[in-house]
């Protein structure tokens, strides 16, 4: 049940996932100036999306962790997204 | 080390004396009673506000004070029952107490941190109760602060608000606790299937404790934010929907009614194969129950909101779900009842108070489908009915489950016994007060009885004062109950004077400082009664 062994990450990757985040932010500024209509929404939280899994996956260690936390992770978003959906159910056809 | 563990939890032998050692203890035992007595204060004064009501309801019109104070009465009645008492409720007493040594550990994973916990505990609410001293009088909207009142109303919500909010922290660090120590500290060779029933609800408790609270959280604050800087989240006269907030609270508190559920049926799952002296029935199927009302419990808070103008098919959703989480509490009952099946029973005053969990549970839970369905639920909505049915599942269910846990683990507590007599004595008087309080409201309530009203026609006053001789019996059996559990008469406890088979039996009682001197090793199932 220990998990006793430590994982430690190359610099350089940090450096790539840093630059990764950069770039997807400067994609999030770049797109508000692009008329998506309704999409536009949806494009800034896929974008965002995208960040937090290589945020989840490198800095706060999901990649090199027991499976089990990632159970977790996953777990908590599907009941967040449920949430929000059955909220709509109201919101939509009201 | 070995003369260091051979002590009493109860006994101090750490750098401070007297009450000091108890307020620095990081012992999860010390901690689990500091939260009952605690408790036990906001209980007695929620029980005199409930009395105070029974009072004034006793005839039709003004008898001693008028509706806006009683307006104030049942909010402040709400806020300390449900915050202060029935959600920390079993999981903070019971849960400390007991929890790690069920799983065989010597503490919990974060000793400090459950300290810290019931600090915050205090201070959530001693700012909550303060609201009813500052500002402009007590809050009137109810424990639930409907929007756009609560952002409009003159009356000292924001202390409330915020006790509630500061509580509920204290929620999220007790489950964040007991989710790690459950999956980190089990006795060697105990698996998830090798643990007993109790420690698998506060599990299901403490994600929902976890993931659930932070949503009213941010929500309280919102009310906060509305009041003060007329932001307009909820508030139509501002642009805001007041249905939003209905959502945000009932998105938490209905799966709070299982934070307070969850435990009671996991003490009860532990004190009927105690008392029949039998292989709890299903085991896996009670397991996996628990975590089936946790998960299904998060997607029906919106039952509570039929009549709040919420789309058409928003209802329908809602109602089927809300059928579906009656499954795994069915599971729960009928495997309670055929565990009891030719088990050799033996009628001790915990057992007893098992029985009037699940009898007074199934009246409450049955009433809960009428509440379910859509059609029957638009005419008792907000009517005295909506009162019982919440006390049958929460004072019947958790207050007996309470109890019940009480009387179990009372002797392994304090190392004494109590008297057999009066302690049934006093389950008599609570059993036959509760049902004579609460069932006429059932009645009153489809006769059409509202709920939170100060005044009533004469056709109810028949109920209404049945309910106050009831709760004349409750008060009653109560303070009988507390009588015999607080007088230090009781001989010396055996070790296992129930003859259960979990870990806690195995250790002396009152258990040493850490609870094992050598942790055990688990070889097999944890009912092992054949």
């Amino acid at each position: 049940m220990e998990h006793t062994e430590t994982h430690i990450t190359d610099y350089r990757v940090y450096g790539w996932v840093l630059l990764a985040l950069l770039i997807f932010t400067t994609i999030t500024i770049t797109v508000t100036w692009i008329d998506l209509s309704a999409l536009t929404v949806m494009v800034a939280l896929i974008i965002a999306s995208i960040k937090s899994f290589i945020v989840l996956r490198y800095f706060m260690h999901l990649k090199f962790e027991s499976k089990l936390f990632t159970v977790f992770v996953v777990m908590v978003l599907s009941i967040y997204v449920l949430v929000i959906a059955l909220t709509f159910f109201d919101y939509l056809l009201r | 080390m070995a003369e260091t563990i051979a002590h009493s939890y109860l006994e101090n032998t750490g750098k401070y004396k007297g009450i000091l050692a108890w307020l620095t203890t990081t012992d999860h035992k010390r901690i689990g009673l500091m939260y009952m007595y605690a408790m036990m204060i906001f209980f007695i004064v929620g029980v005199l506000l409930g009395e105070l009501m029974r009072l004034e309801l006793f005839r039709p019109g003004q008898q001693f004070y008028n509706a806006q104070t009683y307006n104030g009465i049942f909010t402040i009645h709400g806020i300390i029952m449900i915050f202060t008492v029935v959600i920390p409720g079993l999981a903070a007493v019971f849960g400390n107490f007991s929890m790690p040594i069920m799983i065989g550990a010597h503490d919990v994973a974060f000793p400090r941190l459950n300290l810290f916990s019931w600090y915050l505990f205090i201070l959530g609410a001693a700012i909550a109760l303060s609201s009813q001293f500052l500002g402009n009088g007590p809050p009137d909207t109810g424990w639930t602060f409907y929007a756009p009142y609560s952002t409009q109303t003159h009356t000292n919500v924001v202390a409330a608000v915020f006790g509630a909010f500061v509580l509920g922290f204290s929620s999220i660090l007790t489950g964040l606790n007991f989710i790690v120590t459950i999956h980190r500290l089990r006795a060697p060779g105990m698996t998830f299937f090798r643990m007993p029933l109790f420690p698998w609800s506060l599990y299901a408790t403490a994600w929902i404790q976890v993931l659930a609270t932070p949503i009213v959280g941010i929500t309280l604050l919102m009310v906060i934010a509305e009041r003060w800087l007329r932001i307009g989240f909820f508030d139509p006269s501002l642009g805001g929907d007041p249905i939003l907030y209905q959502h945000l609270f009932w998105i938490y508190s209905h799966p709070a009614v299982y934070i307070m559920i969850l435990p009671a049926m996991g003490v009860i799952t532990e004190i009927i194969p105690t008392f029949a002296q039998r292989k709890v029935f299903g085991y896996k199927a009670i397991a996996l129950s628990s975590l089936a009302i946790a998960l299904v419990g998060y997607f029906v808070w919106a039952h509570h909101m039929y009549t709040s103008g919420m789309s058409i098919t928003a209802r329908w959703v809602f109602s089927l779900l809300t059928f579906l989480v009656a499954v795994p509490s069915a599971i729960k009952v009928f495997n309670w009842v055929t565990t009891m099946y030719k088990g050799s029973i033996s009628v001790k005053p915990p057992f007893l108070f098992a029985l009037g969990f699940i009898f007074l549970f199934m009246i409450g839970g049955l009433t809960g489908l009428s509440l379910g369905s859509l059609a029957t639920d638009i005419h008792v909505h907000d009517t005295a009915y909506v009162v019982a049915h919440f006390h049958y599942i929460i004072f019947g269910g958790v207050g007996f489950a309470f109890f019940a846990a009480l009387h179990y683990w009372y002797p392994k507590m304090y190392g004494r016994m109590y008297n057999f007599r009066r302690a049934n004595i006093a389950f008599g008087f609570l059993f036959v007060g509760f049902n004579l309080l609460y069932f006429p409201q059932f009645v009153i309530g489809i006769m059409g009885m509202p709920r939170r009203y100060f005044d009533y026609l004469p056709q109810f006053t028949l109920g209404q004062q049945i309910s106050g001789f009831g709760g004349l019996l409750l008060l009653i059996g109560i303070i009988l109950m507390i009588a015999n559990l607080a007088s230090k008469r009781g001989a010396k406890a055996p070790d296992n004077p129930w003859g259960g088979s979990t870990l806690e039996w195995t250790i002396p009682s009152p258990p040493p400082v850490e609870n094992f001197h050598e942790l055990p090793v688990i070889t097999g199932e944890p009912y092992n009664y054949e």
